[in-house]
């Protein structure tokens, strides 16, 4: 698998917007920005709603993702292009979602809604109605997940990727900068997790940075080995789908793996070690 | 508190306790008007990234930082940027309004 099997660029959704084989999902926390505008004939996914159980905190099962895709008119058959706000992290989230049920014909829009917009692409408001479809999803992929007991399991012996800010990270902040501070939590990382901050391997269009550069961060700077399994982890597991895209769809790593339990489980466990203080 | 993690456009509503954070918020226009779609983000040194939002339909943002100093960028359609020094310390809203 290489780049262009999983990424495009916007040049190439332009192309393929009105395409019957091709579905374009805006994917986000707040879909308000969909409602005021989306790439032409795109549907949305609301991360929350759709993609979470409403009850216990897990996301939805194979059931109801069959029933969610179904239910959007997206088809086994389909190619879907996944884009979003905030640097593309819901829509990494979705499309890691979609691999872990086996929906292998999945894109992310390099760039997702950010550089759509500061490129003053066109976007529509008209909502597209899609045929009802009968979606069967696989049983989910567990390679790609990691649960709460992998990763205490995975200290001092894999590699632990943390990828908050530096902040959060050292234990200062509880959440990214752009939301109020209030938590229940303790503050801080997993032991001999390495900091990697998400951002670091986006540009400032929200762009991915080249593969060269790519490796060069993760495994250079600051110091991952390959040869072992990665867990990377952020907050809600988001951002870090954002990193697990990166490790295992860009570079092809094979064992890469998403805590989407991250720091608000991990930060409110009973007796686990905690850490805080700078990356070393 | 938001389940996720998404920046809201315009920042998020600053809650009640807002005297215990460090908050750093403005509105972008130009020419009088407000500028949306459009980014500001926070840096902190050596233009290492902090955060980012999506500017509200009123050019608004809003950041709850770390005391301490940041730089404001803001990037707009048209391959508009500007950038801003500011202080964050808890307990003060401080505003940078930007002109691009």
């Amino acid at each position: 698998m290489s780049r262009s099997d999983v990424l495009v660029d916007a040049d190439w959704a332009e192309a393929h917007i009105g395409d019957p084989h091709v579905v374009i999902v805006e994917v986000d926390e707040d879909t308000s920005a969909y409602d005021k505008g989306h790439i032409p004939g795109a549907i949305k996914i609301d991360w929350k709603k759709d993609l979470q159980d409403p009850v216990r905190r897990d996301f939805v099962d194979r059931t109801g993702f069959e029933a969610l895709l179904s239910e959007r008119g997206i088809s086994n058959d389909d190619t879907v292009l996944l884009y979003g706000g905030n640097n593309n992290w819901f829509a990494a989230y979705a499309y890691w979602y979609f691999r872990l049920y086996g929906h292998d014909k999945v894109l992310l829009l390099d760039g997702g809604r950010k550089k759509w917009e500061l490129d003053s692409r066109e976007l529509s408001t008209d909502v597209p109605e899609r045929p009802r479809t009968s979606y069967t999803a696989r049983e989910q992929d567990r390679s790609l997940r990691a649960l709460r007991d992998e990763v205490i399991e995975a200290i001092g012996k894999r590699n632990l990727v943390d990828v908050r800010s530096p902040d959060e990270f050292a234990g200062r902040l509880l959440a990214p900068a752009h939301l109020p501070q209030e938590q229940a939590q303790r503050a801080g990382h997993i032991p001999t997790a390495r900091n990697v901050p998400w951002s670091k391997a986006a540009n400032e269009d929200g762009t991915f940075r080249t593969d060269d550069e790519l490796r060069r961060l993760y495994e250079g700077d600051a110091g991952l080995d390959f040869s072992k399994d990665i867990i990377a982890y952020c907050r809600i597991g988001e951002r870090s789908a954002h990193t697990w895209f990166v490790l295992h769809e860009l570079l092809g790593l094979p064992n890469v793996r998403n805590y989407d339990g991250s720091w608000t489980e991990y930060g409110s466990l009973v007796g686990v070690p905690i850490e805080l203080g700078e990356a070393r | 508190m938001p389940q996720g993690c998404g920046a809201p456009a315009g920042g998020a509503i600053a809650p009640a306790a807002a005297g215990s954070q460090a908050v750093v918020e403005g509105k972008v226009t130009r020419d009088g008007a407000a500028v949306s779609p459009g980014y500001a983000r926070l840096l902190g040194t050596g233009d290492e990234f902090v955060a980012e939002v999506p500017l509200g339909d009123d050019g608004g943002f809003r950041f709850f930082a770390a005391p301490g100093s940041w730089t404001l960028r803001v990037l707009a359609p048209g391959g508009l940027r500007a950038e801003r020094s500011v202080q964050a310390d808890y307990g003060r809203v401080t505003t940078v309004d930007v002109t691009i």
